[in-house]
């Protein structure tokens, strides 16, 4: 009887799998990324080097001594001090205890302060409160903190925003009102995101993660855009990171363009060099999980797209490695034998520059 | 939390327990690649690539160049202080150094 090994589902339930079967499906999931995105497939050996690790018999397994990457964090605090419904913990902390635990207590490499809505427009109300914070945990801070949101351009249309909810006008077959509606909600986002981050940059902010870039299409991602080239124009020096909502750009819109590039069906390689030349410092790639596909096929598709980013940003590159992207399983409490093997497939395969 | 911890253990760089954030802060003050972003560190601090993720040679390296260590020593820079050691350090600016020479009269 062949061995099986102990692998994971895109959901992460335990699944066992034959060296066999391991292979047919990295191949598979592979073959499917360098469909999608006309990208090149991985080599022999990288293909050899992810089955070593998803079969290394440890429950935990870590990159080689000296291949070691910063970390960056969505979220921020709220994983320790918000509610399921950020996959918090519930601790009740301040934000600077949250901040201060990441840096000292967990090994964080740099942190990130974020609104508890976690979107750029829930801030504006309390802004004086977010520079606040933003100031004294900069006092008591060493490593790189940034300010962390979404842009999250479905806050601006009804009933939640000004502008009519741009579903409605196309159920409506109000294509062209749609198109305008994103047009205008796009121009509200830069505008909020440049104001909020005008104020933390006062309060002392390294600089800013844009979580979740093109959450809401195209509109989203061509928002997020202008707003880092204006953020860049104003404060040369200031840390921008621009991580991804999901690997294709949806165009919700169709006809946004950025630097002359349509945004709609965007894959991860394509994003890139338009975040660094928006001014983006760092890249945050991502690639969705399958929850009905084994750990290796979402692996093996997810090393795919990654390596080829890295390849083709001219700007680092931290993959997004949260629950169900990058080969992580889509659950809330993500299995350690499936992470750690994901992050050590990213690192020594993909070559991502962080995490 | 225990995947971000997951990372963390798995490919992190320790943050101030080593070096990572010295070395998050060259990839987002100048673009570099992690390569270099580590090579350039090592540089200014020294020692070998491989010695920025290695807690046993930055504990004591830390303390002594006054850039913040994990656990906490009274009366070491900590906070603005330990990182207007990492600016010299580094040879760069940041923003909450540059706000907090802002302020003195």
């Amino acid at each position: 009887m062949a061995t099986e090994y102990k692998l994971r589902m895109g959901d992460g339930k335990r699944i066992f799998m034959t060296k066999e079967q391991i292979i047919a499906d990295l191949k598979e999931g592979m073959a499917d990324a360098a469909d999608l995105g006309s990208i090149p497939d991985l080599s022999a050996d990288e293909i050899d080097k992810l089955v070593d690790i998803l079969t290394m018999p440890s429950r935990m397994v870590g990159v080689e001594l000296g291949k070691e990457v910063p970390v960056t964090h969505d979220i921020g605090t709220i994983r320790l001090d918000g509610d399921q419904g950020n996959s918090g913990v519930g601790i009740p902390s301040s934000r600077l205890v949250g901040v201060m635990m990441h840096e000292r207590a967990f090994g964080a490499d740099t942190m990130e302060l974020g609104h508890i809505d976690y979107s750029f427009k829930p801030a504006k109300p309390v802004i004086a409160q977010e520079m606040q914070t933003m100031e004294v945990c900069q006092q008591n801070t060493i490593v790189p903190l940034f300010y962390g949101a979404m842009p999250n351009m479905g806050l601006y249309y009804t009933p939640d925003g000004p502008f009519e909810n741009p579903g409605d006008l196309m159920k409506a077959f109000k294509i062209k009102e749609a198109q305008e509606s994103m047009e205008h909600a796009a121009k509200h986002l830069t505008r909020d995101i440049v104001w909020i981050m005008q104020r933390m940059m006062a309060s002392g902010a390294d600089g800013v993660n844009f979580d979740t870039v093109g959450a809401a299409g195209d509109g989203d991602m061509f928002a997020s855009l202008h707003a880092i080239e204006a953020l860049r124009k104003q404060y040369p020096d200031m840390y921008i990171e621009a991580g991804m909502a999901g690997e294709l750009m949806l165009g919700l819109h169709g006809e946004m363009e950025y630097d002359g590039t349509v945004l709609a069906g965007l894959w991860p390689h394509q994003q890139a060099p338009l975040a660094a030349k928006a001014g983006a410092n760092v890249f945050g790639p991502v690639v969705n999980t399958n929850t009905s596909r084994s750990g290796a096929w979402n692996l093996g598709r997810a090393v795919t797209f990654i390596k080829q980013a890295v390849k083709d940003s001219p700007i680092p590159c931290h993959v997004n490695m949260g629950m169900g992207v990058g080969g992580i399983p889509m659950l809330e409490t993500p299995t350690i034998d499936a992470v750690s093997r994901a992050s050590k497939a990213m690192v020594e395969i993909a070559g991502v520059d962080g995490i | 939390m225990g995947m971000p911890i997951s990372h963390i253990m798995t490919s992190g760089m320790s943050g101030i327990r080593a070096a990572g954030d010295l070395v998050a802060r060259m990839e987002f003050a100048k673009n570099m690649r992690v390569g270099d972003a580590k090579d350039y560190v090592a540089k200014k601090l020294s020692v070998s690539t491989d010695d920025l993720s290695d807690e046993y040679v930055m504990r004591e390296l830390r303390e002594e160049l006054g850039i913040g260590v994990i656990t906490s020593v009274a009366g070491a820079p900590k906070g603005i202080a330990a990182k207007m050691n990492i600016e010299k350090l580094l040879d760069i600016k940041i923003n909450s150094c540059q706000k907090f020479r802002g302020q003195l009269r």
